[in-house]
């Protein structure tokens, strides 16, 4: 039994030389035919213009699939995820590395690394206020006109993700330009020195002809936080602002943030995987675990009533002050292999509270209140659990 | 910035002596001699002296007779002022034989590394952009192909194919056999005329090299956070190419560049032999078998100065292209 275990473990990770080389010429037969589509000339405005559901909402992820076709096999990265964020609220996505959080905002900006990523089916709908884009089948020419326009993102690391060659008002001084044709060059430098002003940045004139190395790793977040929101944006992506940066720095980048939404009226998509910046931030949380949405609700519902078993045990490996342990609480067991995802419930392996009819098929979302979904067996049979939302 | 570039220039002048010393001593040090050759020459000529009086007359007319040290210490004297002395294999000035052969050479050099930048970098820079497509395999496989060619192999197709098969061009020389009778401009022509091959020959050889060093430099650029940032900002990918990644990749290969300039003036030994150019490369191998020391070390150290002078630009046009470099 064991041996059939190993050599069974290892057929998951190994492949053949000949495996790979099919599987690799299938994918490119699959990204030429999607990079085709994509890549038309004059694609009618009619394809990618379409109706939000609610027009009281920013976006909405339609069942979303992102897939990338590696040598190995397709990894499901993203895999049927719908959310809406509502205009002037803040959504925060959490979920452990890896479980396509990332790839869920990249989907969104179309940032995915193509040809290997893309995105295969749903949609995503973005409401500029005058009309709505399906970004899922948005040309790249008219993306460029939303992107950093409509719709921005501030990244993870700070430390590299400003050119390191070009002056810091060069680089405000692009994204402003780019968008707004109209203004002289003089408005263009006075509106970057006024961004950072708003962002906090005491010295704006000296920072303004400064390099990206002069700078802290703070100074270059409010810096990368001043292009993203310098054309008022309808929605900002913050991709782990916060997560290179030290815990005080941290406190007031995130306090900015949320001034800054609320001056702007936008608002912001903010992924981690730290609770407790989603705690003080969002309104709306999604709960995502191996490419899918295991949960979604309020902070509040979230919070104060975690109901998937996944989020219990993150809340659980969170430190919490005042609250003495002898070892911090973490979930036994690891993500399943992307490549090769069970058919059931994908938390099964690693669940406390998992039953025989878990081992079926992968569990729909239930309604526990109308903004509470979750995607467990143990609701199921709940009584005033209303599946669908009915 | 100026007092860097002093510092690098008074520590050049310092290897620069060391590296003189070295070369007089290997040249000095050569199995084969070139008075010995002369002695030995003059000895089998009938009625003259024996070889070893033949050596020691001309070890002293030559200046060999002092030892090694003595010797370099005389030669960096004279070098100084600016007197080379006169090259033994070619009777004339070493200065006057170097003016009329570096030409030739230089013009080969620089041409043909003009077109390498021109081609590898755009190149280069296409297969990164299309990285595993059917653009980056041509473009590495031809790459490869240049790199794998022996010059003397390619140089001897390229004249089977073009000189002889459909006699485009002549087989070797530098000027035609009218060049006399021809106008300015006509000389002009024909002088390029032949240079078509050695350049082709020189280019395809060299410019493997320099073409995967850019995919390779694009590639880890186009991959960094902040092409991903100029994107997320709704720049058009050309843009993000030109402007953005390009500034970026300019930082190595600069320093490239600059290491290069040694090598316009070296001359290329075997294509300049090949195609019958009487080039620097040509000159300098003649100069270094036959024991010219006057030449060979002029030669030597005017390459040694180069070498320096190009590592000196290559640390200058670095900070000039990588603000995180600037000493201030």
């Amino acid at each position: 039994m064991a041996l059939l275990k190993s050599k069974k473990a290892k057929s998951a990770n190994y492949i053949s030389g000949k495996e790979s080389r099919r599987i690799s010429k299938e994918n490119r037969k699959t990204t030429d035919q999607i990079e085709k589509q994509r890549n038309r000339r004059n694609v009618p405005r009619d394809e990618y213009i379409t109706q939000m559901k609610d027009q009281n909402n920013v976006v909405e992820f339609d069942d979303l699939h992102t897939y990338f076709f590696t040598d190995i096999g397709t990894v499901k990265a993203v895999d049927g995820v719908s959310f809406n964020i509502p205009q002037g609220k803040t959504v925060g996505v959490v979920g452990e590395s890896g479980c396509g959080k990332s790839v869920t905002s990249l989907s969104l900006m179309q940032l995915v690394q193509r040809p290997q990523g893309q995105i295969v089916s749903g949609s995503i709908r973005f409401n500029t206020g005058d009309e709505v884009y399906d970004i899922a089948k948005t040309p790249t020419s008219e993306m460029q006109k939303l992107r950093g326009n409509m719709v921005s993102m501030i990244f993870q690391e700070p430390m590299t993700s400003l050119n390191p060659v070009f002056r810091i008002g060069v680089q405000v001084d692009e994204v402003i330009q780019l968008h707004n044709k109209q203004m002289s060059k003089d408005e263009v430098k006075v509106r970057s020195i006024e961004m950072l002003e708003l962002v906090g940045i005491a010295n704006s004139e000296g920072v303004y002809r400064m390099y990206p190395h002069e700078l802290s790793g703070g100074m270059r977040q409010r810096v990368m936080i001043a292009m993203g929101l310098a054309c008022n944006p309808k929605l900002i992506i913050a991709d782990e602002p916060t997560t290179a940066l030290d815990v005080t720095i941290q406190a007031q980048i995130l306090e900015l943030l949320r001034n800054l939404k609320d001056k702007i009226n936008s608002s912001i998509m903010l992924i981690t995987h730290d609770l407790g910046v989603i705690a003080e931030m969002a309104d709306f949380v999604v709960v995502m675990y191996a490419g899918r949405i295991v949960e979604r609700g309020t902070a509040d519902e979230i919070f104060k009533n975690p109901s998937h078993p996944y989020t219990i045990g993150l809340m659980n490996s969170k430190p919490a002050v005042g609250k003495k342990v002898d070892r911090l609480y973490s979930i036994p067991g690891k993500v399943p292999n992307p490549i090769d995802m069970p058919n059931y419930c994908y938390f099964y392996d690693r669940c406390e509270k998992r039953m025989d009819v878990c081992k079926t098929a992968y569990p729909n979302e239930i309604y526990l209140t109308p903004t509470h979904a979750v995607s467990c067996y143990l609701y199921h049979e709940m009584k005033g659990a209303l599946e669908n939302g009915r | 910035m100026r007092k860097f570039i002093l510092r690098r220039l008074a520590i050049s002048v310092v290897i620069l002596f060391f590296v003189a010393l070295i070369i007089y001593t290997i040249m000095r040090c050569m199995p084969s001699s070139f008075v010995e050759n002369m002695a030995r020459e003059k000895a089998s000529l009938p009625g003259g002296k024996s070889y070893r009086e033949w050596l020691d007359q001309l070890n002293q007319s030559y200046g060999l007779d002092k030892g090694i040290a003595a010797g370099f210490v005389h030669w960096l004297k004279q070098a100084v002022r600016g007197n080379f002395g006169d090259s033994w294999a070619f009777n004339v000035p070493v200065t006057q034989k170097f003016k009329t052969v570096i030409m030739d050479s230089f013009v080969l050099g620089g041409t043909s590394f003009l077109l390498q930048i021109i081609i590898a970098i755009p190149l280069g820079i296409l297969a990164a952009r299309k990285q595993y497509s059917k653009t980056d395999y041509a473009i590495s496989v031809f790459a490869l192909i240049g790199i794998s060619l022996p010059s003397f192999f390619f140089a001897t197709i390229l004249k089977y194919v073009f000189s002889i098969k459909l006699g485009w061009f002549d087989l070797f020389g530098m000027i035609g056999r009218m060049y006399e009778q021809l106008s300015p401009f006509g000389k002009f022509l024909d002088r390029a005329h032949h240079l078509i091959l050695p350049v082709i020959t020189l280019v395809i050889v060299n410019v493997g090299s320099l073409m995967r060093y850019t995919r390779t430099n694009m590639l880890e650029v186009l991959n960094s956070d902040y092409i991903r940032t100029a994107r997320a900002k709704g720049l058009s990918e050309k843009r993000v190419i030109n402007y953005h990644a390009f500034r970026n990749t300019l930082i190595p290969i600069v320093t490239i560049i600059g290491g290069t300039l040694p090598s316009l003036f070296a001359g290329a030994m075997i294509t300049e032999t090949l195609f019958q150019i009487e080039g620097i490369g040509y000159t300098s191998y003649q100069a270094m078998t036959t024991g010219d020391i006057p030449f060979s070390m002029f030669y030597m150290v005017f390459m040694a100065i180069l070498t320096l002078l190009g590592n000196l630009i290559a640390d200058v046009l670095y900070a000039v292209v990588d603000p995180r470099v600037r000493v201030n």
